[in-house]
């Protein structure tokens, strides 16, 4: 078994009194890509957070492994307009980068040409690329992508999700990837877990291959190789507040 | 005559120096209320340095780090938005700051010159305190550049990446209440700020990166200093029998 390089332990998040998450277990195991998935409002962010060390958390903890080296890709990057910014000087902000680096990560994201570019005038999947490019300059052994398809259509999704691939298979790192989409994830996803407050269950992506209505939808050869549609085996209900309303004798977790 | 030009000459080109870098931080991060409530604040800390008789430097920046430290605490408690939390700050320790310098019986200090600055009264003590204190700040702000500009462009990269955000903050901040205390003499506690966002705000059209950016701040309010000085020779708006009957 390769190494645990976290786990999730009864993390609970309340804020006054409201409860964001609970009673949340989840690892992370080097090598494995694990997707994160909920609708808006789930605290899918809020966890992610808390891994960052950027949210405490108000019951449980998050076991690190000593050597877990976080690259962090945030949904978007604001920078002020007022603040002249080429790429080149973004990247070279990495706390103890190595600069000779630079260029070469650029090069295998497919960016090279953006060097010298301001990081206010990228496309959105370019500013992705960007993101994706200082979260390597960390040099992770975990990457921590916060949606990072968001706004990239879906042959955009593809490409950006054989580099991850690629990255996780070159690198060897874990991946903790969190989409708001229910339905779309990677296809080579090795564990997909579904959060709505608490772990409303997890499991491998179903690979649907040439599904003729999934092509017929988005058109897109190849995107069958790399989006998969994950079967949502929702057997429990939830009411407005996302608690589970008691509807029969099983659990409600199927692994 | 030109003695007295010369040094306010010196003074200006030293305060317009530090602005520039410190202006571009100040335009990044929009702390250009921040500075102005620091700046009014610089005030009350005049008249408590003539009352207890210490330093006045010392007390404008003990008391401009003071209320940057209230300003945080007070900040992360979310009872009001920032933006008016400053207000209040800015005009209680101003109006403070003028209730006390009118108890100040036995002191006759000119409020104008503190108000609006007097580049001409600048004394050569006034001088060594602004290198000094200019080439702390120039110091300060080379050694931790990149962390400073890391949590300006993204505080939670930074923070991911393990760089202490918060004393970096409170770096900014003190570097900020430092350059304060340095110029209000000479540019005063109501404008200061200007002199460290307009250079700044010129600066980026100019600029490509940001130590671009900070360099041509500096070289703009120095030229601004220049200018300055230049037409009031030329144009002879330094009242200088006034300053003769001084000197």
């Amino acid at each position: 078994m390769s190494k645990c390089l976290v786990e999730f332990d009864k993390i609970g998040i309340a804020f006054d009194g409201r409860a964001l998450l609970d009673s949340i277990n989840m690892t992370i195991h080097e090598g494995e890509i694990v997707t994160l998935i909920g609708p808006n409002g789930s605290g899918k962010s809020t966890l992610i957070r808390t891994l960052l060390g950027l949210q405490t958390a108000t019951t449980g903890r998050v076991i690190r492994h000593e050597s877990l080296r976080i690259g962090y890709m945030p949904q978007k990057l604001h920078v002020d307009p007022t603040l002249p910014l080429t790429v080149k000087h973004f990247l070279a902000l990495v706390r103890g980068v190595n600069k000779k680096a630079i260029e070469p990560t650029l090069n295998k994201l497919g960016i090279a040409h953006l060097l010298n570019s301001q990081v206010h005038v990228l496309s959105g999947g370019e500013t992705q690329r960007v993101l994706l490019a200082r979260a390597l300059l960390n040099r992770p052994n975990l990457l921590v992508l916060d949606e990072p398809v968001q706004g990239v259509d879906v042959n955009g999704q593809v490409e950006l999700y054989n580099l991850i691939e690629g990255i996780r298979d070159e690198l060897g790192c874990g991946v903790l990837m969190v989409s708001h989409d229910l339905h779309l994830v990677m296809a080579k996803t090795d564990t997909v877990v579904c959060i709505n407050q608490h772990v409303c269950c997890s499991g491998s992506p179903q690979h649907v291959t040439g599904h003729p209505a999934y092509q017929a939808l988005f058109g897109v050869p190849g995107a069958d190789e790399s989006i998969a549609i994950y079967s949502h085996q929702h057997d429990h209900v939830h009411d407005e507040h996302g608690d589970i309303l008691a509807q029969d004798e099983h659990t409600h977790c199927h692994h | 005559m030109l003695d007295l030009l010369f040094r306010a000459l010196i003074g200006g080109l030293g305060v317009a120096s530090v602005a520039g870098p410190l202006g571009a931080f100040v335009v990044w991060r929009r702390m250009a209320y921040f500075g102005d409530t620091l700046a009014h604040s610089a005030l009350l800390g005049v008249a408590l340095g003539l009352l207890l008789e210490i330093n006045l430097n010392l007390a404008i920046i003990v008391l401009c780090v003071g209320l940057a430290a209230v300003l945080v605490t007070l900040q992360k408690k979310h009872i009001i938005a920032t933006d008016t939390l400053l207000g209040i700050l800015a005009h209680s320790s101003l109006s403070l700051g003028l209730v006390a310098v009118s108890f100040l019986d036995d002191v006759r200090i000119d409020l104008m010159a503190y108000l609006f600055g007097d580049l001409l009264a600048i004394s050569q003590l006034d001088v060594y305190w602004i290198y000094a204190g200019g080439l702390a700040v120039i110091a300060l702000l080379v050694v931790f550049w990149k962390p400073l500009l890391a949590v300006t462009v993204n505080e939670e990269l930074a923070k991911v990446e393990g760089y202490p955000v918060e004393s970096i903050r409170l770096l900014l901040m003190l570097l900020v209440a430092l350059v304060i205390a340095v110029a209000m003499k000479i540019v005063g506690v109501l404008l200061i700020t200007s002199l460290m966002i307009i250079p700044a705000a010129t600066a980026r059209k100019l600029s490509k990166t940001p130590v671009q950016m900070a360099f041509i701040a500096s070289v703009i309010g120095c030229l601004a200093v220049c200018g300055g000085l230049w037409s009031s020779y030329r144009w002879d708006t330094l009242n200088l029998l006034q300053f003769n009957g001084h000197f």
